[in-house]
């Protein structure tokens, strides 16, 4: 599996620095369980990270018990850390924490003309949610408020310019106008996450989206 | 690895005897040795490891804190906590693949976010490494080289361009709200984060 669209240094950096929200932070960390050019590139902005908390002079010294009083923590018991869990073809580990273990547990809610949606829950700004796309099927031509991330998870779409398989991710800014459709006979899931509310063309669409929080 | 055979009162001969160099700051030469100083804090469970570590990383981790807007008594607190962790999660510790200053860069950033926001934060999932053998030397110091490099790289950048790579970093703020509190565009803060980068990339060539 090859990917072809991937994360930009912006989003790579801002995820390395943790100013991210929680919803763009699951897409990029899904995105890289995927992709590994992503996950080296990671692990340098990460190594800038330490470069900048070790480098130079910038200390605040420490109170005097300070050491002592972390020797004293090292005895207590440590947090349990979360079980490893087990590989699925469609859902990586991190999504995994959102919509459980399988396909078969999302709540999809109908979204019209056979796309469905599951809204994810998490904080701060922007939205995630998982689509449900029928093969051949489109998602309603609909522009942005701001940036959305679409990351392809099973069967692939194609909008007007690209195609887009599974891990690929397209990056959508406000000026983009463009129309997701599923190719091929496989239905499309894929995440999605928008810093804000999507803007649909159609008047139906637009009518709905209040109640459809997309 | 450090002396695994070190009985219990040279044991804390060393202790003392490394913490209150590392406190004085008057390593010579290459400055500790950290990725055999948290190899030992990994395989050994070696405390006097851990203190140099400790007296190391906990007043930067500090400042580093107090830059993204804790005062001192709360940056105190989590630099506490993080420094815990460090030695809790010592198992995960992989000098072949991070910096120790990367690797707890990683657990600072992630207290504040848990902290400050109370947000989960996704990480990726790990690769199946399959079976582990012990990176050689090379291996193992290669990322702290990296690291130290990009040190080097970025002090060499321009005030301005390095100040915002580092607010980037420091602060709980997307590019954004740097534009915000700048008074400058989002474009042209991307702009010059951009350049800074390209210009790093050129240094480290």
């Amino acid at each position: 599996m090859t990917i072809k669209h991937h994360l930009t240094d912006d989003l790579l950096m801002s995820y390395a620095a943790g100013t991210l929200s929680e919803a763009f932070n699951l897409a990029v960390a899904t995105h890289i369980s995927l992709c590994d050019d992503c996950r080296a590139a990671l692990a340098a902005y990460e190594a800038m990270g330490g470069a900048i908390l070790d480098g130079g002079d910038d200390v605040a010294p420490m109170s005097d018990e300070a050491l002592a009083r972390a020797m004293v923590r090292l005895d207590m018991p440590a947090p349990t850390a979360a079980p490893k869990k087990p590989k699925h073809p469609v859902l990586p580990a991190p999504l995994q924490d959102y919509v459980g273990t399988d396909l078969s547990v999302i709540k999809w809610r109908k979204l019209g003309m056979g796309v469905r949606q599951a809204i994810l829950p998490t904080k701060g700004k922007g939205s995630a949610r998982l689509l449900h796309i029928p093969a051949g099927q489109a998602v309603p031509d609909h522009g942005h408020r701001g940036m959305e991330l679409t990351l392809v998870l099973k069967g692939a779409f194609r909008d007007e310019a690209q195609q887009f398989a599974r891990g690929d991710i397209e990056i959508a800014t406000e000026a983009d106008e463009h129309t997701p459709v599923a190719m091929g006979d496989e239905d499309c899931i894929c995440l999605a996450v928008t810093d804000a509310p999507l803007r649909f063309n159609a008047l139906i669409p637009r009518l709905m989206q209040p109640i459809f929080r997309i | 690895m450090l002396r695994a055979a070190v009985g219990m009162g040279k044991g804390y001969w060393d202790l003392a005897d490394k913490v209150s160099k590392a406190a004085k700051g008057q390593e010579t030469g290459a400055g500790p040795d950290f990725a055999g100083l948290m190899l030992a804090v990994r395989d050994q469970g070696d405390r006097a490891a851990y203190g140099v570590v400790f007296q190391h990383f906990a007043p930067r981790v500090k400042a580093f804190l107090m830059k993204s807007g804790s005062d001192a008594a709360l940056a105190e607190e989590l630099a506490q906590d993080v420094m815990v962790t460090v030695w809790h999660k010592s198992a995960q510790i992989d000098p072949a693949r991070a910096s120790l200053s990367t690797w707890i860069f990683t657990i600072a950033r992630n207290r504040r976010i848990d902290y400050f926001r109370r947000a989960r934060r996704p990480e990726p999932e790990d690769l199946d490494w399959g079976a582990t053998e012990e990176p050689d030397a090379a291996d193992m110091y290669q990322a702290a080289e990296e690291t130290r490099r990009l040190g080097a790289a970025l002090s060499t950048l321009p005030e301005p361009q390095r100040a915002l790579i580092e607010r980037a970093y420091y602060g709980d703020l997307s590019h954004s709200e740097i534009a915000a509190q700048t008074g400058l565009p989002l474009g042209t803060i991307k702009s010059r984060i951009r350049l800074a980068l390209e210009r790093l990339r050129q240094n480290m060539n």
